[in-house]
């Protein structure tokens, strides 16, 4: 069976992520106060805003890194609430050691599979690795080491990872800063058809509005708390936004005329009946 | 035990005519396979550091056994470097200080509490042979504790290797995965803490991390990948601990601080070849 076949088969997209009055202090400083935000599946969502406005922070309360105060929920399409919800993540540029001895196979065999890598890697987990790879054109990077890698290749590996096995929400990072602009081009077509096939909620954390207006649906500007939220045509024309990025009145950013919508509403049915408050 | 001594005298070798070189010999491969196969992980993890304080740190571990007159420390000497490792991970966690910052504190505490305790009325002589360690007065039951140990190592290893590399590239992409960092890291340190601070005796505190680092950062030079990382690192460590061990019979030297000059040797030359592989 094909990669994306096993994979459509397990996930028909999974439903919604709902975060709930989200505050996060760290001592006395309120880095996140009263977020609420409700991710639909299939939904593209970009978190922008200044330095310290809690984008990074935003992320670790949802991955359970940081404690956080209100709630954070996942409903899966069936209505369920999965208590360990499948996340992905992708990181900013990954600070490690150049000369560390990890090629692509081992984080992908060490992230998917139980066996030991220092044991050896099955050549089924082998086949599977470079399957999912080939998604994101990096199924020649199988035997590289990660210190080998381009900017742009590194980012494409951890987006491998971060669907396999296909997530809840996958989350981005500032996923390429320090990537060169045809990588960001590569990786941002990926990340689209990825979410296209998988029906994918993604939340992304970038400072780069041009790519933010082109690919993603929807636009959130956190300084703290949600100040504005809508399409990009929308949040991007908001006086405050326009300010806190210097943007100058005449500039206007293009957006692409078709957007991908999403439509079918399968999985959101479920979280629309929620009488959850 | 006495299969051991039977295999052994099967080989012609001066130097294991001796029942006690056949134990050093037994436990020089012993602790060599453990220290390659924890000392690829710490470097992973960048614990070099930790993983010398911890070994210093164990003078107070000694000096603690002493008050309470114990005959062996080694009790006293584990449950002080756990405790303090356990210590450490905690403040890593919780405060903004740099770990480095956080680990050269404790240990210069540590170091000095130990040797102000020990010295008193002028007996820190009586001490000194845990900075040197001695390799040859090993015992079987020692030894027998020491295979209990790899055998535990070596299943936390298949258990939890993949995780703690994932952990050691970016923790928040280990949490993504669902891998409990915290517990893992404070597990991790728990293990190298006790391996150290048993092995402090035969090998001694003043080279023990050298031996626990050297071998894992020759292998590094030469791998392409993990697997052939951790086989290198414990195929090093076995090298110049058996080759150590013969040296020092023959020189009259300190077992443990041979071997650490044997595996520096393999430091540089791995070093060279990465550079030749560079450069071709």
């Amino acid at each position: 069976m094909h990669v994306s076949d096993q994979i459509s088969a397990l996930s028909c997209g999974s439903c919604c992520t709902k975060l709930v009055k989200l505050g996060v202090a760290f001592g006395q400083n309120r880095v996140l106060d009263d977020v609420n935000l409700h991710v639909h599946c299939g939904q593209f969502t970009a978190v922008i805003g200044p330095n310290g406005a809690g984008k990074t922070t935003l992320l670790k309360a949802i991955l359970g890194e940081v404690p956080h105060t209100g709630h954070v929920h996942f409903i899966d399409s069936a209505g369920q609430r999965p208590d360990r919800p499948l996340l992905g993540y992708v990181p900013q540029k990954l600070e490690f050691d150049a000369t560390a001895p990890v090629s692509v196979r081992d984080i992908f065999a060490g992230a998917a599979g139980r066996r030991p890598v220092w044991l050896g890697i099955g050549s089924s987990d082998r086949v599977r690795a470079k399957e999912v790879l080939d998604t994101v054109q990096a199924g020649h990077l199988l035997d590289r080491k990660l210190g080998q890698l381009s900017g742009g290749e590194l980012q494409r590996v951890l987006l491998a990872m971060a669907i396999t096995p296909v997530p809840n929400l996958l989350l981005l990072d500032e996923p390429v800063s320090g990537v060169d602009l045809s990588g960001i081009e590569l990786f941002y077509k990926m990340v689209s058809q990825l979410r296209r096939d998988y029906h994918l909620s993604i939340i992304l954390v970038s400072h780069d509005l041009a790519t933010v207006a082109q690919f993603a649906d929807r636009i959130v500007f956190l300084n703290r708390t949600v100040i504005a939220d809508g399409t990009p045509r929308e949040v991007l024309s908001n006086q405050t936004v326009r300010q806190a990025f210097a943007l100058p009145p005449e500039l206007a950013l293009s957006f692409p005329e078709i957007r991908p919508e999403h439509k079918d509403g399968r999985g959101c049915i479920s979280c629309n009946l929620e009488k959850r408050p | 035990m006495n299969l051991w001594y039977w295999l052994t005298g099967l080989l012609p070798f001066d130097w294991l005519s001796f029942a006690f070189m056949k134990q050093a010999l037994l436990a020089v491969i012993l602790v060599s396979y453990l220290f390659g196969l924890l000392g690829s992980q710490v470097i992973n993890q960048q614990m070099a550091y930790f993983s010398d304080a911890i070994g210093h740190a164990a003078l107070t571990g000694i000096a603690i056994g002493a008050i309470m007159g114990l005959a062996d420390p080694t009790w006293a000497m584990v449950i002080f470097s756990g405790l303090l490792a356990l210590a450490i991970s905690w403040l890593r966690r919780i405060s903004l200080t740099s770990t480095d910052t956080v680990i050269g504190l404790f240990m210069a505490f540590a170091v000095a509490l130990g040797i102000v305790i020990l010295s008193r009325g002028g007996g820190f002589a009586r001490y000194s042979g845990y900075l040197v360690g001695d390799i040859l007065s090993i015992t079987p039951t020692e030894i027998s504790n020491l295979l209990i140990m790899i055998l535990a190592v070596t299943i936390l290893w298949i258990l939890y290797f993949n995780q703690l590399m994932l952990i050691s590239l970016n923790p928040s992409l280990a949490k993504s995965r669902g891998i409990k960092v915290w517990l893992l890291e404070a597990v991790f340190s728990l293990v190298v803490a006790v391996v150290v601070t048993v092995s402090i005796k035969w090998v001694g505190l003043l080279v023990i991390n050298s031996m626990l680092i050297l071998p894992a950062a020759a292998a590094r030079n030469i791998s392409g990948n993990t697997r052939q990382y951790v086989w290198w690192s414990i195929a090093i460590s076995l090298a110049s601990g058996i080759s150590g061990l013969i040296a020092s019979y023959y020189l009259s030297t300190a077992t443990g601080a041979t071997i650490v000059l044997i595996s520096m040797g393999i430091f540089v030359i791995t070093l060279g070849l990465k550079k030749l592989a560079w450069r071709t």
